[in-house]
């Protein structure tokens, strides 16, 4: 009962925050460049580590699958497989994860520390609303910047695929482009985008709220790190569930 | 700032407040403003679950007044002035800002309160990804001031506290008594008219100590700012409460001490014991109390 007192409390704190954060938008002064800075942050920042995240799960899918389709003589069609779990479900959950590993911790131990040296309070005493301030411009660019470097880790996804097929393997680059190009349509490729734009919100306003609800000090600061990273990531990968869910009936996709 | 007075030590060291001319009353009636304190504190209850730290706090600081808070540690001093900005929501009771009650004011409303109100964090509070340069210039900046006039008004600041040396560093690279006298100059540009201080003079030496004390002396007696002043240092209670600033034939200002004939009135103790006010009063009042609670805070033993 406690627990479900306190999960509730939760989402609708996070609620709020999201709420004020977004309606703060339409006054001034708007922080462009503060936006901006976080999406070179968060964007140009988390690009390696996804990149790299991308290409080996690209590769470990051909690895792992391509005796698989031997079996059953479907060799031509290695392109589809990796192609398919890899725009709709790999890359945008392990981006998201990724992301919120490295992200999700730093919004909150920074916000986190704020709390704790009173320079949220020295914030808001001096007339600024950290809503506006630190919080919307953070999941702004997470939301802006997480389909980005999703579509990145798919490319290299796709890319490692291929060079581990062409070089353990010995498929054709042709054969594998043109499978992969028959195996995704349009729908595979927006639900794949639709779905970093919902982690990149829930990354952010988890690490937010996590950050700005510090208290006990230093110590605290640690703990609320620890339950961004874990938080999010939990959210995300249960979130998928439904999305994916969600954009199968929107989509009407059926299974082939 | 403090570069043309307006008004003179008269105005702020009266005899008493009874004496004051009929014109001057009729003087009062044609500005509400002044009669109206700055800040109002009626019966101001606060816990912290179980942990009663205000229990029933009445008081005013009226327009042009310095409240020197005494209290031990842990006594409910900053909580004090963390209602007042609204950081923290009291539990009953209610608290006025030029008369305006901001008890129930959301985060939203408060922002045109604090902008007239200037706080000075017992532990700084600078802003570690901002340069001092920027820290100084955050209501400024925020306010979308021309960089021009920014830069101007920033390094006559930080000449007031004597630190125009440090306007490029970082906070990380100053010693304690460098940020506090940086968070001192965030906290005065834009001219507040009300000034918070939180135990600004903790563990600085006693020059800079005193510099600061002038400082607030200054404020009250030639700018007419309201503030409070938290302190734990019986000299600083000293400066505050028995000097006050006026400004000389030359336009230099000056410190002059209270006598026979000029007797401050414009700055009063506040003792806090357990949540309770226990004393409000001139200094004079203060140093002939027997009370054995306060005796032992003025000797330490
Ligand atoms: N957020 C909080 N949660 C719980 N208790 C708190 C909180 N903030 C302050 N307190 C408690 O309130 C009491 C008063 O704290 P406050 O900071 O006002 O003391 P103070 O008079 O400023 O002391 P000092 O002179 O040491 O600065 C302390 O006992 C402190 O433990
Ligand atoms: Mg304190």
């Amino acid at each position: 009962m406690n627990l479900l007192k306190k999960f509730l409390f939760e989402l609708q704190e996070i609620t709020n925050l999201i709420i004020f954060a977004f309606l703060g938008l339409f006054k001034s002064p708007r922080y462009l460049k503060e936006i901006i800075r976080q999406m070179d942050l968060i964007g140009v920042g988390s690009l390696p580590i996804v990149l790299l995240t991308g290409f080996f799960t690209g590769g470990v899918l051909i690895l792992q699958t391509y005796p698989t389709l031997v079996h059953y003589g479907a060799q031509a069609e290695a392109g589809r497989a990796v192609a398919t779990s890899l725009i709709r479900e790999l890359g945008p959950v392990l981006s998201a994860l990724m992301v919120s590993g490295r992200i999700g911790s730093a919004i909150s131990a920074e916000l986190g520390a704020m709390v704790v040296s009173q320079q949220i309070d020295a914030m808001r005493a001096l007339g600024t609303d950290p809503n506006r301030k630190l919080v919307a411009p953070r999941i702004i660019a997470l939301i802006l910047m997480l389909p980005l470097l999703t579509v990145a880790a798919d490319v290299f996804g796709l890319l490692g695929g291929g060079i581990v097929a062409k070089n353990l393997y010995g498929l054709d680059y042709n054969l594998f482009i043109t499978s992969v190009r028959n195996g995704i349509t349009t729908e595979d490729i927006l639900g794949g985008i639709i779905k970093p734009l919902f982690f990149g919100l829930i990354i952010g306003s988890v690490s937010c709220y996590k950050g700005l609800s510090t208290t006990d000090g230093t110590v605290g600061v640690g703990r609320s790190t620890t339950s961004a990273v874990v938080l999010s990531s939990i959210v995300v990968i249960i979130f998928d569930f439904f999305l994916s869910r969600a954009i199968q009936s929107i989509f009407d996709i059926k299974p082939i | 700032m403090f570069s043309q007075p307006t008004e003179d030590a008269a105005n702020t060291a009266e005899v008493t407040e009874e004496e004051l001319a009929p014109t001057d009353l009729e003087d009062a009636v044609d500005e509400p403003e002044r009669v109206v304190p700055a800040i109002e504190f009626r019966d101001v209850h606060l816990s912290f679950e179980d942990n009663k730290i205000l229990d029933g706090i009445s008081f005013t600081v009226r327009r042009g007044e310095t409240k020197v808070i005494l209290g031990r540690s842990g006594g409910g001093k900053s909580t004090t002035i963390r209602l007042i900005l609204g950081l923290l929501k009291p539990d009953s009771g209610q608290i006025l800002i030029d008369g305006e009650d901001i008890t129930e004011y959301s985060e939203i409303e408060m922002m045109t309160v604090r902008a007239k109100i200037g706080m000075v964090f017992q532990e700084g509070a600078l802003f570690d990804s901002l340069s001092v340069y920027d820290n100084v210039a955050y209501r400024l900046h925020e306010q979308g001031v021309a960089e021009s006039e920014v830069e101007t008004e920033v390094r006559r600041m930080l000449k007031f506290v004597d630190l125009e040396d440090a306007i490029d560093k970082m906070p990380a690279e100053l010693s304690g008594g460098m940020r506090r006298r940086v968070g001192i100059a965030r906290a005065l540009v834009g001219d507040p008219q009300i000034v918070l201080f939180d135990e600004p003079t903790a563990g600085l030496d006693p020059p800079t100590a005193r510099t600061i004390c002038e400082l607030a002396i200054k404020l009250r007696d030639l700018e007419d700012v309201s503030s409070i002043f938290v302190t734990h240092e019986m000299k600083n209670l000293e400066y505050l409460s028995s000097e006050y600033a006026t400004v000389d034939e030359n336009g230099e200002v000056v410190f002059e001490m209270e006598g026979e004939k000029i007797c401050l009135i414009n700055t009063e103790i506040v003792m806090l014991k357990e949540g309770k006010i226990i004393f409000t009063g001139k200094d004079e009042e203060f140093a002939a109390t027997d009370d054995p609670y306060i005796l032992k805070f003025v000797r330490g033993k």
